[in-house]
């Protein structure tokens, strides 16, 4: 009986059944890979925002507003990243709805992709916030003053000063988000968003080939993994040009 | 001028209760009471059994995984960092697998892609661990496991490293032995090292136990997702499950500084 298995994984071969074409599933896995990773750099990028916006808030910002960011960055970081999924997937559209409704407009559609962007962002931003305070804080504060006894302006000092000088402290925790951000796209899996990982299941269920198609969906996130950290070394020795290594600097 | 607020400003003690922390205060209480007012709480009375037993699910898998993982996360750490090339490479390969992939996608490779090929083999389905292979739990626990050993083995390798040649030189010059060595000296400096990680990963770990719902696993989450199916009430239970892992959270937190504040520190 042992053989039957084998005989029922060899009627059709791994790359039959991962060619790009119909009716091999490749093609759905690589429109799954794209549509991840869109919603993840757009996540991300989502985070950044909401992220330097938390940091100078919670380091110049009035009490009122530093408290708020408080809450913010606490209670997000408390609570499993599917349940704020979740509760941002279900509520935005529909506090948009309502707004819209009490505004007299008819309601819209928000589309999945938009919401998932959202969610994931707005948990970003969370860790964001903290990781680009902790940078901030690690810039020499006398370069800060420096600007500031030359009258730059917040906005000018920000561009020219506190971002440049506080990037190589904020890489390596910035690059952990990106991978984070990216592996939690497939979360949106459990709402009903076509990426990667509910893609597979899919493929996965149809053809019962389980273990090709998940260790064919693991082998592309794992690749993209791979290429971000050659990628972030990249831009972390061009961020830090002029300063010692850290090894030496230790 | 708020622009010109120093670092300091910022680490004014938490419990001075200042007037705008007091207003803030007052408005999170009445944000709470308005919820547990006018939103809809009449499920609790029929689900609150099982959210107990759910609650309980989680812990327990949370509990399980962490010792677990952590007991395999050693000998990955150490592996890495004093053994030789063919038990580092493949370490460092798990570790690099585990930490490149989501855990959705392991969690479903083990259920389904493992879950899918045991049934095929008779002699499994005759013999004492079939009824085991059957459930969900199982393949929970091995993905949690695996990617919890993956994460902390990773840092467990820092830590190991971390530890100064000077007290190993100094635990091999009192004549002990390799396995007393590790057990006195080295394993006790690197988990002290990498305590304040551990408990981060820990919470990550918490917040990874949602994930084996997905598998039909009846944890607090899986709960609150039958709430919302049987009765269409979707904000009540997921503002309640978010309260109750703010609470374990904070819980975590806490135990592991009860820890930390037990390891004597010498500051210089």
């Amino acid at each position: 009986m042992t053989d039957s298995v084998f005989l029922s994984l060899a009627q059709t071969s791994m790359f039959e059944l991962l060619a790009p074409t119909p009716p091999g599933w490749g093609g759905n896995l690589v429109r799954g890979f794209i549509n991840s990773i869109g919603i993840g750099v757009g996540a991300f990028a989502l985070g950044l925002v909401i992220g330097i916006g938390g940091a100078f808030g919670k380091l110049y910002g009035g009490p009122v507003r530093r408290d708020l960011l408080q809450v913010y960055t606490t209670l997000i970081r408390a609570v499993p990243e599917l349940v704020l999924i979740l509760l941002i997937y279900f509520a935005v559209p529909d506090l948009i709805n309502r707004l819209l409704e009490t505004l007299g407009y008819g309601r819209i559609d928000v589309s999945g992709p938009m919401a998932g962007i959202v969610a994931l962002g707005f948990v970003q931003g969370a860790y964001a916030t903290e990781v680009l305070r902790g940078a901030i804080l690690a810039v020499p504060q006398g370069q800060i003053e420096a600007g500031r006894a030359f009258g730059m302006n917040p906005r000018m000092l920000m561009r020219r000063i506190t971002l440049p000088a506080m990037l190589p402290f904020a890489i390596p925790g910035l690059a952990n988000l990106w991978l984070v951000a990216f592996k939690g796209t497939a979360l949106l899996a459990v709402v009903g968003f076509n990426e990667l990982t509910l893609e597979t299941r899919q493929a996965a269920g149809t053809t019962k080939a389980y273990f090709t198609f998940f260790m064919a969906a693991g082998v592309l996130y794992l690749l993209l993994t791979l290429i971000s950290n050659v990628l972030i070394g990249r831009v972390e020795h061009w961020a830090r040009r002029g300063r010692q290594p850290i090894a030496e600097s230790r | 001028m708020a622009y010109f607020t120093t670092v300091a400003a910022n680490c004014r003690p938490f419990a001075r209760l200042e007037p705008h922390r007091v207003v803030l205060i007052v408005i999170g209480l009445v944000l709470i009471t308005a919820a547990a007012v006018f939103m809809r709480w009449d499920w609790l009375a029929d689900y609150y059994m099982l959210a107990i037993a759910g609650l309980w699910r989680s812990i327990w898998i949370l509990i399980v995984t962490c010792v677990f993982g952590f007991v395999l996360a050693l000998p990955l750490g150490l592996a890495q960092v004093v053994g030789p090339s063919w038990l580092s490479l493949p370490a460092k390969a798990f570790c690099t697998v585990i930490r490149g992939t989501p855990l959705l996608l392991q969690i479903w490779l083990l259920y389904y892609g493992l879950g899918s090929l045991f049934p095929q083999y008779p002699w499994i389905r005759e013999s004492d661990i079939w009824p085991l292979v059957r459930q969900a739990w199982p393949y929970a626990v091995l993905a949690l496991t695996l990617s919890f050993a993956g994460y902390v083995g990773e840092v467990m390798r820092g830590a190991f490293a971390g530890v100064p040649s000077g007290q190993l030189e100094a635990g091999r010059a009192f004549g002990m032995n390799r396995w007393k060595l590790f057990r006195r000296v080295w394993l006790p400096q690197a988990i002290h090292k990498a305590l304040p990680t551990l408990a981060g990963e820990t919470v990550m770990q918490l917040k990874s136990t949602p994930l084996v719902a997905t598998i039909t696993v009846v944890d607090l989450y899986a709960v609150s997702a039958r709430v919302r199916q049987d009765t269409l009430v979707i904000y009540e239970p997921l503002l309640l499950l978010a309260l109750t892992y703010m609470v374990l959270t904070g819980l975590l937190v806490w135990i592991f500084s009860r820890i930390e504040a037990r390891i004597p520190v010498r500051v210089g």
